[in-house]
């Protein structure tokens, strides 16, 4: 429903490694809007590259398919879906788990969802198997006014005021 | 990359300078086995001092070269990192086996450069 939101915008590209970038800057210049600061940004590059590899690699083990990324815009949060339709999670909570992964062979640490986890505010996994996975991840962003009030607060503390 | 070798020290030192993901591994993971084959050094040195962003396929990747140099009897260390890869070693806790150094040290060694792979 369009206008609930006070932003949103829709990405589809085809499972390409080369298509990670392209979507991790794609959202950061979308969440940009927010006026993030550099470490927000950064936190939401990773996440956005976690998933998005997850669907060329997991989803559709490196055969063509299309991945979507939708981002919602709303006060000062984002809200960034992940989404494929390939071959889905058997155990979400198993796929979860700090350092398990199905593909050690190739040099995988594991840490993905652990990484989209502590990085962001939210994460919820949908996934069906055979059928495709959804990941939805929501960022509050931090009001410009509060970090500076917070570094004015350090600055009197060590000055000793 | 830069590469820097100090015979002295059997040394090697290797500015990564891309960003690290899925799709650039590969050819990273190729490219420095090559020059940790050909010097066979006692210390490897990533310097992340141009790499503006790393996810978790880098910790793979890490992971993966600590143990072809550990295996030829070398050790690996990790210098320049940015406060956003430094977290993402922080939560992978990588950091117990490949430790990050100060990149002073590179520069005390006075290392030549042996070429840009």
């Amino acid at each position: 429903m369009l206008g609930i939101y006070d932003n949103e915008m829709k990405l589809e590209f085809v499972s390409k490694s080369s298509n990670e970038a392209f979507a991790r800057i794609s959202v950061a210049a979308f969440a940009s809007q927010l006026d993030p600061s550099i470490d927000e940004l950064a936190d939401i590059k990773t996440a956005v590259s976690e998933a998005v590899t997850n669907c060329i690699i997991h989803g559709y083990e490196n055969t063509m398919g299309i991945v979507k990324v939708e981002c919602k815009l709303k006060n000062n949060w984002i809200e960034i879906q992940v989404s494929d339709s390939g071959k889905g999670i058997e155990d979400i909570e198993l796929a979860r788990r700090p350092l398990y992964t199905t593909k050690a062979n190739l040099e995988r640490s594991g840490m993905g969802f652990t990484i989209m986890e502590s990085f962001m505010d939210e994460l919820k996994i949908e996934s069906i198997p055979n059928m495709g996975t959804k990941i939805t991840m929501k960022k509050y962003i931090m009001p410009l006014e509060e970090e500076s009030k917070d570094g004015q607060e350090e600055c009197k503390q060590k000055e000793g005021i | 990359m830069e590469c820097i070798y100090i015979p002295k020290d059997k040394l090697l030192a290797i500015k990564i300078a891309e960003e690290i993901d899925e799709n650039s591994t590969e050819k990273l993971r190729r490219k420095i086995d090559n020059e940790i084959t050909r010097f066979m050094p006692r210390k490897v040195i990533f310097d992340f001092g141009n790499v503006s962003f790393m996810d978790s396929a880098g910790i793979g990747m890490l992971l993966g070269r600590y143990k072809v140099i550990r295996m030829l009897g070398g050790n690996l260390e990790l210098t320049n990192v940015n406060k956003q890869i430094e977290k993402i070693f922080e939560i992978s806790g990588i950091l117990k086996i490949i430790p990050l150094t100060k990149s002073e040290e590179i520069c005390e060694y006075g290392g030549k450069n042996v070429g840009n792979i």
